[in-house]
């Protein structure tokens, strides 16, 4: 069987500066891939890349065996691609119903109302606060929707960047377990884009460590997370 | 006190006028920063189109709806062949386009129906209604059909995916394209729906001060002054602003200033605004840190 999502000498920039220089990477059918990597390695942008948003890109991008890049933004989604965006992207003045509703936008299908169950099963808060704007809502509240939004897309694969960015342990410990379950109930292929590589090299089956835009190393998370020398050299710990 | 309540109606059936036109302008405003200068002779170019409808000989409300769909569609055109590549332009060729826009909608008017001014009925009588000393039919029918427009647009908004698509994507443009929402068509449609209110103002007015290709120039004000009052990012704020300016230009018109300074109240009410409360009355102060 072929990959979900696979990168093949995937380059990209912003104008003039380029930041990827020839990727490698692939998710493997409901797999979990990590990458790992400092500030301005080019994560989010890879990321970015993927969905064709905002950069400039060439090499080739397969989703499912399907060539995905020159793809509008809007199109890619509807492959099923789930984005969950750096800053989570919520819709602040909208209610968090709403904002799941938009989940759906693409959706045709008339199982929409049992997902919102599905997925105030994963994330009993949402629903208590279903008709609160989402803008009131607090940073772990507002991960949880954004995660919870592109799930309401019924996605194959999870785009996700930093979801802890900004959040007390506990709850980062709380998302991750949920993803996990996601995925594990699902069978969503995820790419988790994370700075933080303790938490992030547990959940992931495969790591990729970027540096300056170029993959310098990649395996499965429990090599990777166990080498000494790549822990102090990238990981930091 | 007969003569104040009279005022005090009349001009609410004025503000419904103005609450359309600062309706129409906060459709765009909100979705792309801009005000559209234009937006008053869209409504006159409309309106034209019904009054040419109605003398070849179709029924009022057949010509009514087709200009609808008429408004409509100038406005998304204008906003895709228009409008849409000066997004990223500087604020001031923005202002300069829909300037532009204005004189070109404007001499078209003029050149294709030509300068004088023609009668436009009202599918209403003529006469008072049922004998009120403060309303006439026109108005109250006027009040009733923005009331009727307003509550649909709100109800669009409101209850409709595309309605909540359209708000996503004036709030938050990078997020509405990750859920597959097409944003460039959002603002289209904005522009669309803009032109439609725009039409029903011009074809309510046009039968009060009759139709020439300068009639929607001091209702555009007035309809500026409203929104800002209420606030240009607040939809509910401008209609209000609308109402607001419209019962104090008559207020003023009939106590203050008399009827040929009545323009002045307008402005007076913008340069109010923009130096006491720059936000409007309902509108969000935007912090930004720098």
């Amino acid at each position: 069987m072929s990959a979900l999502l696979e990168l093949r000498g995937l380059s990209a920039a912003y104008g003039p500066t380029s930041v990827l220089r020839s990727i490698d990477l692939a998710v493997e059918q409901g797999g979990i891939v990590t990458l790992l990597g400092a500030n301005g390695a080019g994560k989010t942008t890879t990321l970015r890349a993927i969905c064709n948003m905002m950069v400039r890109i060439s090499g080739e991008i397969r989703f499912n065996d399907q060539r995905i890049d020159g793809n509008a933004t809007e199109d890619i989604v509807r492959l099923g691609v789930g984005h969950v965006p750096d800053g989570r992207g919520t819709f602040v003045s909208l209610s968090v119903e709403e904002n799941l509703r938009l989940g759906a936008y693409t959706r045709r299908d008339r199982q929409v109302a049992q997902d919102f169950e599905r997925v105030y099963g994963y994330f009993p808060r949402l629903k208590e606060r279903r008709r609160q704007q989402a803008g009131t809502l607090s940073g772990g509240e507002q991960q949880m929707l954004a995660i919870s939004r592109a799930l309401m897309l019924r996605p194959k694969l999870l785009l996700l960047d930093e979801p802890s960015f900004g959040l007390a342990p506990l709850i980062v410990q709380e998302i991750f377990r949920i993803l996990r379950a996601i995925n594990e109930q699902e069978g969503v292929g995820m790419l988790l884009v994370e700075q933080n590589a303790n938490i992030a090299l547990e959940l992931a089956d495969q790591a990729y460590l970027l540096e300056t835009g170029r993959v310098v190393m990649h395996g499965p998370s429990a090599v990777i997370g166990s080498d000494e020398s790549v822990r102090r050299a990238y990981l930091g710990y | 006190m007969q003569a104040l309540l009279h005022q005090v109606l009349s001009g609410l059936a004025n503000g419904g006028i103005y609450a359309s036109v600062a309706l129409a302008l906060v459709m765009i405003y909100q979705s792309t920063h801009h005000v559209n200068f234009a937006q008053g002779e869209m409504a006159t170019f409309s309106t034209y189109i019904a009054w040419q409808m109605i003398n070849l000989g179709l029924p009022y409300w057949v010509a009514f709806l087709l200009t609808l769909v008429f408004a409509f569609v100038m406005g998304v055109a204008i906003e895709r062949i228009i409008v849409r590549p000066f997004y990223k332009a500087p604020a001031l060729s923005v202002v300069a386009v829909f300037i532009g826009l204005l004189l070109v909608i404007n001499s078209l008017s003029g050149a294709i129906f030509d300068y004088t001014i023609k009668p436009f009925p009202s599918p209403f009588p003529t006469d008072a209604w049922y004998g009120s000393p403060y309303l006439s039919s026109h108005e109250v029918g006027m009040i009733f059909v923005t009331l009727v427009v307003l509550a649909l647009v709100f109800a669009f908004f409101r209850f409709t995916p595309l309605g909540l698509a359209m708000r996503a994507a004036a709030e938050n443009p990078v997020s509405s394209r990750l859920v597959g929402v097409r944003v460039g068509w959002m603002l289209a449609l904005g522009w669309g729906l803009a032109g439609l209110i725009g039409a029903v103002a011009g074809m309510m007015t046009a039968p009060i001060v009759y139709l020439d290709p300068y009639m929607m120039f001091s209702v555009l004000l007035y309809g500026f002054a409203g929104a800002l009052l209420g606030g240009i990012d607040n939809a509910w704020g401008a209609v209000l602003g609308g109402f607001i300016v419209g019962v104090l230009q008559n207020l003023a018109g009939a106590y203050l200033v008399g009827t040929e300074l009545m323009v002045t109240v307008a402005l007076v009410i913008i340069v109010g605004i923009l130096v006491i409360k720059p936000a409007g009355l309902f509108g969000r102060t935007i912090v930004t840190r720098v």
